[in-house]
């Protein structure tokens, strides 16, 4: 009798451990599968094209030739632009939170940009096509072009048409798009310095700007670096808000108001309407190059953090 | 000397102050521009009758029913995948190098762009079943919710006292009867918390659903063929030159950013008003 209440109750112990071991490792089998799929489709392309795929800026589904260079031109600039618009702001406003604010300010005003968190990027894209960049055309672009057509390098950077759409306005709403978790693990790393650091500090008669960049920042490098890692791999992969205002143009300019592509806008755009064998191949090798890309970003940040948390 | 400090000090407080406006302003820009123009739509049509051809006057239930039904088989599949994978990770796993593999990979998936999701449902079902599908668009949006699920379950879990378990061993109860009849009961407002913040994650993806299951011009509930939903309806219906179909659009987009945040609010109150209780 006990030894079959014994047995029943292993049975049942190890089905639910087995069970749940099952749910685990499924994650890991989901990944791998991620990657083989995206690899098996991609075979064709990169087996055409090979390392030259990488390189090559022709994209043309008439002669079947493709190449990745234009979309991760696209991509790198829009999250590069993110990622120097966005880490400014958000160390100060995360500064503001922590060291300037009230506390019932603090709390609120924090909770208010973690609802921008929320809102679905393919909002952030329509804002961005109907409102920020007529916006964003009528008075920053013509102003621009006007300002800086003598200077030498920005001169090249803000040319041509000032349509609204382009490359700086995907960095820019990618910029807002990656505010919030900036802000949030910026905030985070600087309540962790502990009070004493601040005291001593002000005790010595530094002012405020003096504690937060010469004390409080140093101290938390690379807390700040780990978080800018992870933003940006959160840039490189945004697809919704990028697709509705980058331009949808297969094109290289140095020009950041010229209408552009990313890699994950380019698969937005076309894979339903590829016909050919050739064309969805390659668009499924873009999204395998991405997949590379924003694993190995990831995985830094992760490494990173995982460090800090350590020592 | 003294007044050049005052003064950088001074313009640094001013330049923390500005930025922190600014970012308070986008977020009130986009709400304002979604109150402003959605509310316009907002009539009672708008959840009665089907998304209009274009020219003609229409609504947006077979896209909101839609989303309803991949949403909650989405979350159907990952909430008892997510829920026991959690649980492996914090009662069995905890520490052995297979669990911090696992908790790894599952921040990987967190953070893999949603779009790739799509890409691989696509070539895993769609191209099976020859057809964009509702399963298919349920089943994208269960893989981008179930990383969510996992790490809050295992988050709560390791708040659970240990005193707790133990008091459940010392009556005689297996592993499991602990971890169900204890474990679960105790972070049950966590565990709804965890789900509602993967259903607000998963109600907005748009990338995923595109080439999944696509979009439907009809009402249909039958998840084997191609199912209307909120998101991509919203995607067509403002990159389009028509205007009844815009203000669908403007619409659309209110009413999801308005249950999302809804969804974001209730799950922080929820733990709050339980403790409360």
């Amino acid at each position: 009798m006990s030894t079959l209440v014994m047995k029943s109750r292993w049975h049942s112990d190890t089905l639910f451990q087995r069970a749940c071991w099952s749910s685990a490792i499924l994650i890991g089998v989901l990944l791998v599968s991620i990657l083989l799929s995206l690899l098996h489709g991609a075979w064709p392309a990169l087996e055409k094209f090979g390392f030259g795929f990488l390189f090559s800026t022709e994209w043309n589904p008439i002669t079947s030739e493709y190449g990745a260079a234009n979309a991760l031109y696209g991509t790198l600039v829009s999250s590069f632009i993110a990622i120097l618009l966005a880490l400014p702001l958000s160390l100060a406003i995360g500064v503001f939170l922590t060291e300037l604010a009230p506390a019932w300010m603090s709390h609120s005003v924090a909770a208010a940009i973690e609802l921008l968190a929320a809102v679905p990027s393919i909002i952030y894209g329509m804002w961005g096509l109907f409102v920020f960049a007529p916006w964003f055309s009528e008075h920053f672009q013509l102003w621009a072009l006007d300002a800086f057509s003598e200077v030498p390098v920005l001169g090249l950077l803000f040319s041509g048409p000032p349509m609204g759409v382009g490359l700086l306005t995907s960095g820019i709403i990618l910029a807002f798009m990656i505010l919030p978790i900036l802000t949030a693990l910026i905030k985070e790393a600087l309540s962790t310095i502990p009070n004493v650091m601040r005291e001593a500090s002000y005790g010595i008669g530094a002012n405020r700007w003096e504690v937060t960049f010469f004390v409080l920042l140093p101290a938390v490098r690379s807390a700040i670096f780990g978080a800018v890692i992870l933003a940006l791999g959160r840039a490189l992969g945004e697809t919704m808000a990028v697709t509705f205002v980058i331009g949808g143009a297969q094109d290289m300019n140095t020009s950041l108001f010229m209408p552009a592509t990313s890699v994950s806008a380019t698969i937005a755009e076309q894979f339903n309407e590829a016909t050919n064998d050739m064309h969805i191949s390659s668009l499924l090798a873009l999204g395998l190059l991405l997949f590379v890309i924003t694993f190995a970003v990831m995985a830094v940040a992760r490494i990173l953090m995982r460090k800090r948390k350590l020592s | 000397m003294r007044l050049r400090r005052k003064i950088t000090n001074m313009v640094f407080q001013l330049a923390c102050m500005f930025a922190t406006i600014i970012g308070l302003s986008v977020l009130v820009a986009i709400l304002y521009t979604l109150v402003s123009k959605g509310l316009a739509g907002m009539q009672w049509s708008l959840f009665t009758e089907i998304t209009p051809g274009p020219g003609s006057e229409g609504g947006l239930a077979n896209a909101m029913l839609g989303s309803l039904i991949m949403t909650s088989m989405g979350i159907l599949i990952a909430a008892p995948i997510g829920v026991m994978g959690g649980t492996w990770l914090a009662e069995y796993g905890a520490n052995s190098k297979v669990a911090s593999t696992i908790r790894f990979l599952n921040g990987m998936l967190m953070s893999a762009p949603s779009i790739l999701i799509g890409l691989f449902v696509y070539e895993m079902v769609v191209i099976n079943m020859g057809h964009f599908s509702g399963w298919a668009g349920a089943i994208a949006l269960a893989i981008i919710a179930l990383p969510v699920i996992i790490s809050t379950t295992e988050e709560m879990l390791k708040l659970v006292p240990t005193s707790l378990r133990e008091a459940g061993s010392g009556l005689g109860a297996p592993k499991w009867k602990v971890v169900t009849l204890l474990g679960y009961r105790a972070i049950s407002t966590g565990l709804v918390t965890g789900i509602l913040l993967a259903i607000a994650r998963i109600s907005g993806e748009t990338a995923p659903l595109l080439f999944t299951s696509m979009n439907n011009s009809f009402m249909s509930l039958d998840p084997n063929q191609p199912m209307a939903n909120l998101p991509v309806t919203i995607y067509q219906f403002a990159m389009s030159p028509d205007e009844t179909w815009n203000q669908l659009a403007w619409s659309g987009a209110l009413l999801i950013t308005l249950t999302i945040l809804a969804l974001n609010l209730s799950s922080r109150l929820l733990p709050r008003l339980a403790k409360r209780r």
